[in-house]
């Protein structure tokens, strides 16, 4: 009798934590986004400095994720199978997006790319322009979402250990064959979960971006500002709408990637 | 095909795995690795493998110098001693990989792949993943994977350690027969003497980065070049400066000119055989190993005096 109680008291704390920190607040957004109907919500998403921001944050998002994936796995190889000074090093300067305040990631990436720093004369003379324009978005958005992939797997192919890749080379498969055949597939839950991490970070990001995109409306805002630009400026409909395309997103990324692993299973499973 | 590993020096950083080691292999043959934990014999066989580089020394397999050959071009088939399963692919797909790399034609995959599974005896199994297996089923899968390529070479490391003791004496029978049938050259390494003596036609006694003997199972019993290789090989006692085989120890109720006394401290009884630990005049103690019925005879009780005459000692005082 006790046993259970305390079993319906967990359940009831776990449920009310998940309720009051993630399933309220999404609920409110839905219903205040909708308070006027869906006419002013379609306006607001269709507006021509929303679909540029949309935009825009997908690319970046879209960028980071694919050059973090690449990264990252790279990088995880190296780390989980060598052991020393170097590896210690990398180790340690992979979390440090995670340590930093965006705030001060976005500070710093001004202090190497503006016109004041280190490189920004050097690429302004042979055309680039980084800050306040679309690379520096990508450049700050990689950055803050840079470890979660390398995180994911360094734990996992420390577990598998090296004997599968190992055999598979008795067995004569070639470095890229072995990553395909046989390291890959035992990774991929772990790269999807990293890959959804990456993504939704990227999709977040607002200190970072924000400092170093300047948020001019129409050319380097994303949607995260714009939501905030928004907010200040009292469009309430505007933010909450913005805010749930954003949502949206994160939760399509959910879906598709979930979709990929079973397709795989299945097939594998035959 | 013959395998030859000569002046082999491979070193960790600090710690000296193999120091100018050598090993020769005779075409067709069963070579044992035998030796303890840290004795450099794993670390050999990688070098024969490819998975490791020696620091100095050559390996030749055939009349081919592979020393700087990747482990891809040697045409070798290695088993590991947790098996080294590739988890999400069935047993089928598991013996097939070489194969599939080798991008033969699927028909005649199949049926080397069947032909395989019955040679191991998984022939029901072809569809279960690696996780479905018992531990004794896994490593003759590993087995039928590392045959499936034709090596022409086979290198076992710890093949059975994971292994409970029934499916390893089963398995250790059945590596024989499979030997016997197949005649790949093979190398095993082991640290159990027992699995040693049971399946090979050579064993080569290694010890701290070292090879201490080479030769047939009865030489290295019968013949052990050191004191170390006698210990390693089989049970030992020493009387005074000598050492002997337990059952190398003679025991009677009276004194002859050469017996020394002892007194009975314990008597184990193993099944066939009867354990009787004795102590010495000189305090030592010694253990000897008779028959169950040469104990009957006897009527060994404890704190009984006896009277024991070792035969067939040994002494390598001057070696060591």
């Amino acid at each position: 009798m006790r046993s259970k109680l305390v079993r319906y008291g967990v359940r009831f704390v776990a449920l009310g934590y998940l309720g009051a920190l993630l399933i309220a607040p999404l609920v409110l957004i839905f219903k205040d986004t909708f308070a006027h109907g869906i006419g002013p919500v379609w306006d607001a998403l269709t507006e021509v400095d929303a679909l540029h921001a949309a935009k825009l944050t997908l690319y970046a998002m879209l960028i980071a994720v694919v050059a973090n994936t690449l990264f990252g796995v790279a990088i995880a190889l190296y780390l989980a199978r060598r052991k020393g000074f170097l590896a210690t090093v990398l180790g340690a300067f992979i979390d440090l997006p995670l340590a930093l305040s965006p705030v001060v990631v976005g500070l710093a990436l001004l202090l190497v790319f503006a016109q004041t720093g280190w490189f920004g004369p050097w690429l302004n003379e042979h055309g680039f322009q980084v800050v306040f324009a679309f690379p520096s978005i990508v450049i700050a958005t990689a950055f803050v979402s840079l470890p979660f992939v390398a995180r994911e797997l360094i734990p996992v192919l420390r577990e598998i250990g090296e004997e599968q890749q190992q055999a598979a080379a008795t067995l004569g498969a070639t470095r890229t064959q072995t990553f395909f055949r046989i390291t890959l597939p035992a990774i991929r839950p772990a790269l999807t979960y990293g890959i959804v991490l990456t993504a939704a970070r990227a999709l977040g990001e607002y200190g970072a971006v924000a400092v170093v995109s300047g948020a001019i409306q129409g050319q380097t805002e994303t949607l995260t500002m714009m939501v905030a630009r928004d907010w200040n400026n009292f469009d309430q409909t505007g933010a909450y709408a913005t805010a749930l395309l954003l949502a949206a997103f994160a939760v399509i990324v959910l879906i598709v990637l979930n979709l990929v692993k079973p397709a795989h299973e299945r097939q594998e499973a035959t | 095909m013959t395998i030859h590993a000569e002046h082999i020096t491979k070193r960790f950083g600090d710690f000296t795995a193999l120091d100018d080691v050598g090993v020769e292999v005779a075409d067709g043959s069963l070579t044992a690795l035998l030796g303890p934990s840290g004795s450099g014999k794993s670390t050999l066989l990688r070098i024969i493998a490819g998975l490791e580089t020696p620091d100095a020394g050559r390996v030749v397999i055939g009349d081919e110098d592979v020393t700087n050959v990747v482990p891809q071009e040697r045409g070798i088939g290695f088993v590991f001693q947790h098996y080294a399963a590739f988890k999400h692919l069935t047993v089928r797909r598991n013996v097939a990989f070489g194969l599939e790399i080798r991008k033969r034609p699927k028909a005649e995959i199949r049926a080397r792949v069947d032909e395989l599974l019955a040679l191991v005896q998984l022939n029901g199994f072809a569809d279960r993943y690696p996780a479905q297996l018992s531990g004794g089923q896994r490593q003759r899968m590993a087995l039928a994977r590392a045959l499936a390529i034709e090596p022409s070479v086979l290198l076992l490391d710890e093949p059975f350690g994971a292994l409970d003791a029934t499916v390893r004496k089963e398995l250790r029978v059945w590596l024989r027969r499979l030997h016997e049938e197949q005649h790949v050259t093979t190398i095993l390494v082991t640290h159990d003497q027992e699995e040693a003596m049971d399946v090979a036609d050579q064993i080569v006694v290694m010890n701290h980065a070292r090879v201490e003997q080479t030769g047939d199972p009865r030489e290295i019993y019968d013949h052990p070049a050191n004191e170390f290789v006698m210990g390693f090989v089989g049970p030992v006692a020493t009387v005074g400066d000598e050492l002997v085989r337990p059952h190398d120890v003679d025991l009677a109720l009276e004194p002859a000119h050469d017996h020394s006394e002892a007194m009975v401290q314990r008597i184990v009884h193993l099944g066939f055989e009867v354990r009787v630990e004795l102590l010495l005049a000189d305090g030592s103690l010694v253990s000897a190993q008779i028959t169950r019925e040469a104990a009957e005879q006897l009527e060994l009780a404890r704190n009984q005096i006896v009277y024991i005459r070792p035969h067939r000692t040994r002494s390598f005082a001057a070696a060591v």
